[in-house]
């Protein structure tokens, strides 16, 4: 059967319309729950409260504050997706590499399941917990090593905060993407590599690194989307006192700033492109990836 | 070799001191309610206040319920793809990417712009819509787990020799799905589920733009108003995410003995 007579169910019998009948809710349900919301932003987007088509919306973007909220977020969601990336991979390959015992590695991996679902509200919580004001890490710098955590003007409710909160589901999400792709690194090559003489500084740069390179520029693209759509844990911790993107558009929402639904079409609109050109890069990039590893 | 090893091990206690302290820190927090000594004061504050009860409940319903109709609508179209539309399965593949690349602030946004009370299905408009909605919602939210874990399912299996069988038999397409298909995908479905439920059980964004008072809300209300409580609130939480994937992890090994390897 051919793409383009499978796509065709006019001229089809009775059997095949069966089979599109089969398929049908799952089309429907998409069709208004996922692809007509995500269409109705994105049209709004372009459009003005009277429905004539214009750009005034997507304008609006560059306004100082709203330019500043895209702004924190790229920072804060790049930063967490390079970070949560350079420690995700030291993790992944000690667990791979580093001749740990079994036990552990396999106990690594079922946590790094939990800790990348273990987002949201809950999340901030044991954060504020942790290094809160009155927090269990706080205390404990105070108590024991007279260190004034507060007084140096960190704050658990600040760009900072907030980055070694999200570091919190980003590094697991790497190790347990970039593992499969560190197994996948063949003994052979290394052999090879040092049987010509590499170092293992060699090795990495010259060798297991160009091979890694597009999963590793990939999840950094889907870690980016990842902190970027992060909205829960972001107004648990902070309230709404940082003014990032996503939050930005939650209060939007909410009504409770300037009630003009299509400035938060064109913010809707604006989160969609970054996250959808992340994907892109990453799906991209993992198509890439799969020639070395199988 | 004993140098990479020992490189390792930093590695690992330093990541481990990362993801354990606030674990710790939690702990601590949730049982520092009396002061000077340690109890479970604010677990027993929590448990016995009403909402509590009624938004967890509620939740875990709503849950269930996203498992449901995840598993009414993934399945029939997973089974159908692979068996006699494999043209499909690029758009379906890439429909059910959607709600990993789309933020779900901006679907919950565009379900209030299309289903508010002066539009065609006016669904936020009633308590059965809206509830309804948060329902279709969080369906949205699962399909990528779910199909992706049906879809496995059904990769282990001969659908075509066991739907021709079924056939031979006289069983209808219904049947078939509902009494050889369904059974034979269940591990499957089954980790799938337990990702939805950890999913669905604390999701804060849209319930509240859809004004539902579930869990998530309830947390976030916790969290604005107590000082003790939403660090016990976190450690339950934490528990049920930590349940799920534990019982992931059993049905998996599960599954590796009751398929036939091929």
């Amino acid at each position: 059967m051919t793409t383009s007579a499978a796509l065709l169910p006019a001229a089809l019998g009775p059997r095949q319309f069966l089979n599109w009948l089969g398929v049908a809710p799952f089309f429907l349900f998409a069709t208004l729950f996922l692809i007509l919301p995500t269409l109705n932003i994105v049209i709004g987007a372009f459009r003005n409260p009277q429905g004539q088509v214009t750009l005034d919306n997507l304008g609006k973007l560059l306004s100082p504050s709203i330019r500043s909220a895209f702004w924190i977020s790229i920072e804060l969601s790049l930063l967490t997706a390079a970070l949560g990336c350079l420690f995700g991979f030291f993790i992944a390959a000690a667990i791979t590499l580093g001749d740990l015992p079994r036990w552990l590695r396999n106990g690594i991996l079922t946590f790094s399941g939990v800790a990348s679902n273990f987002a949201g509200v809950p999340l901030a919580f044991a954060f504020i917990a942790t290094l809160g004001r009155l927090g269990f890490v706080t205390m404990l710098l105070r108590n024991w090593f007279g260190i004034n955590l507060y007084g140096s003007g960190f704050s658990i409710v600040s760009f900072l905060g907030l980055v070694l909160t999200y570091l919190y589901f980003q590094i697991p999400l790497m190790v347990l993407i970039i593992t499969p792709a560190l197994e996948g690194l063949r003994r052979e090559w290394r052999e090879a590599a040092e049987s010509l003489g590499a170092s293992g500084a060699q090795y990495w740069r010259m060798v297991a690194l160009p091979v890694l390179w597009p999963s590793l520029l990939g999840t950094l693209a889907l870690l980016f989307a990842n902190a970027f759509g992060a909205v829960a844990t972001a107004i648990a911790l902070t309230g709404s006192s940082l003014s990032i993107a996503p939050i930005v558009l939650f209060a939007q929402i909410r009504g409770d700033v300037l009630n003009d639904p299509h400035l938060g079409y064109a913010i809707a609109f604006g989160m969609i492109l970054l996250t959808a050109i992340a994907n892109a890069i990453y799906i991209f990039l993992r198509m890439r990836a799969e020639r070395w590893v199988k | 070799m004993t140098g990479k090893r020992l490189w390792s091990w930093f590695a690992v206690a330093l990541g481990g001191l990362y993801f354990l302290l606030p674990l710790a820190g939690m702990v601590d927090f949730s049982m520092r309610m009396k002061r000077g000594e340690y109890s479970f004061e604010a677990y027993r504050i929590v448990l016995a206040d009403p909402q509590f009860q009624q938004t967890l409940g509620y939740s875990v319903l709503l849950a269930l319920l996203t498992i449901v109709l995840g598993i009414l609508l993934v399945v029939p179209t997973a089974y159908f793809v692979r068996l006699r539309l494999p043209g499909l399965r690029p758009i379906i593949e890439f429909i059910t990417l959607l709600p990993l690349v789309i933020p779900p602030i901006v679907i919950v946004f565009g379900y209030i712009r299309i289903y508010n009370t002066s539009s065609v299905l006016p669904l936020t408009g009633t308590w059965w819509g809206t509830n309804l909605l948060l329902l279709f919602g969080y369906a949205t939210l699962a399909l990528p787990y779910m199909y992706r874990s049906v879809d496995t399912g059904l990769r282990t299996i001969d659908i075509a020799s066991l739907t021709e069988a079924a056939q031979s038999l006289g069983a209808g397409w219904a049947r078939i799905l509902a009494v050889v298909i369904l059974p034979n995908v269940f591990v499957s479905v089954l980790s799938g589920a337990f990702l939805t439920l950890a999913i669905v059980i604390g999701e804060y964004v849209f319930a509240a733009l859809l004004n539902v008072n579930s869990f998530g809300p309830y947390m976030v209300w916790m969290g604005g108003n107590r000082a003790y409580e939403p660090s016990a609130l976190a450690v339950v939480a934490f528990a049920i995410t930590w349940a799920c994937m534990g019982l992931i992890q059993i049905v998996t090994r599960f599954s590796r003995f009751s398929t036939v390897r091929r």
